[in-house]
């Protein structure tokens, strides 16, 4: 039930995802982050196993801090998407990660680029992508209403529409979304939308009256 | 597919998870060298990984021998790896094109375990393979001039994979 998702801009990459907790029956949280900023200007939405989750995507995260002592520069964003692979696919014969991997990032000289990573580490660099339910309603949204060289607002506008049409369609919906964007300025939070919890807005619990 | 003192080969560019299609524009062909390609149907990741491997002991090679691999050298090297995880296996099946000595053509394909196949004329693999030996038996002629090969390497292709729900969004045909 857990989406990731994330779509290329003009200068930014945008990777949002919902932010439930879940374990059968049981909500435990509505506002679990599952995009990880990696460094200033990286972003990993991950999906999958939650152990495993949070565990591989700390260690590529302090991989990557690791990197960045040793040698005085970041790692480019392909860079830390062949890395993530190599770490996905060495693990995946012994002990693998069940993790969904959405890596947006900017590069000065590159630009805003976004890589989809499965959890058996297939290695794609995407436009417009998505993990999980979601991915069925998603996808095909997105191949509609994408263009290249989106603003912010055309690609958030995009992601809502996403959001909106997940909360609708999927049985057992995730309620709650998290937006994250990266552009030259660096890997920020840009929005939450939640329907439920304690940072719900009071008018998404407000009946309608005829 | 081999024509006169040159070879083509071809993918589709489909990358999809059983029903669901990703990306439209996955690369299976890859280059070894100018003069010899591997396409890998089958598991995404394994051709990644399967692909890394080649270029890592081809680079190798280059360094060690200073000149570049055979293709019917390559093709052993092939075999040898993925046999080596004979009860593990990468879940590939390699298609190898190449000119070899005085300008050549060599092609073969091997099963995800190594099992070689020559071929003097067309080799297939991949989820529409069966459409594929169709498509090419009926429209392969022996030596072939370039322009002629491309158009019936890429005629086969696209109504070979039109025929398969898991291939297609496009293909992608190199003539070397």
């Amino acid at each position: 039930m857990e989406c990731v998702m994330g779509v290329v801009g003009r200068d930014f990459a945008v990777v949002a995802a919902d932010t439930s907790a879940v374990q059968s029956i049981l909500v435990h949280k509505t506002d679990e982050d599952k995009v990880m900023v990696l460094d200033s200007h990286k972003l990993m939405g991950a999906s999958g196993e939650p152990g495993d989750r949070v565990q591989f995507t700390e260690y590529i995260q302090k991989n990557l801090h690791l990197y960045q002592f040793r040698n005085t520069i970041p790692l480019s964003t392909a860079a830390t998407a062949n890395f993530t692979r190599g770490e996905l696919a060495t693990a995946l014969r012994k002990n693998p990660y069940m993790v969904n991997v959405i890596l947006g990032g900017y590069d000065k000289d590159a630009g805003a680029s976004l890589y989809y990573i499965d959890y058996i580490s297939t290695l794609h660099k995407i436009d417009k992508g998505a993990f999980g339910y979601g991915s069925y309603f998603c996808l095909s949204l997105m191949d509609k209403l994408y263009h290249p060289d989106m603003t912010v607002e055309e690609a958030v506008d995009l992601i809502d529409k996403c959001i909106k049409e997940i909360r609708l369609r999927l049985v057992v919906a995730p309620q709650n979304f998290v937006i994250k964007i990266v552009d030259k300025n660096g890997a920020r939070e840009y929005a939450r939308r939640d329907l439920v919890g304690d940072n719900a807005s009071v008018d998404a619990a407000t009946t309608v009256t005829a | 597919m081999v024509g006169k003192n040159c070879f083509a080969i071809a993918s589709d560019r489909r990358l999809g998870v059983q029903l669901q299609t990703i990306a439209t524009d996955f690369q299976r062909v890859f280059k070894i060298h100018d003069k010899l390609y591997i396409g890998l149907s089958g598991l995404g990741t394994d051709a990644q990984t399967l692909y890394q491997r080649l270029v890592f002991r081809h680079k190798l090679y280059q360094l060690r021998e200073e000149r570049d691999m055979k293709p019917e050298t390559f093709a052993s090297l092939v075999s040898a790896i993925l046999y080596e995880k004979r009860f593990g296996p990468y879940f590939c099946q390699p298609v190898i094109a190449g000119l070899g000595e005085d300008n050549k053509p060599f092609i073969c394909t091997m099963d995800c375990i190594g099992a070689k196949e020559l071929a003097k004329d067309f080799v297939v693999s991949g989820t529409a393979s069966e459409s594929l030996y169709g498509a090419c038996e009926s429209m392969y002629k022996p030596n072939m001039e370039p322009e002629e090969l491309f158009e019936t390497v890429s005629q086969a292709l696209m109504s070979s994979v039109d025929r398969d729900c898991l291939s297609g969004w496009g293909g992608y045909v190199l003539i070397v």
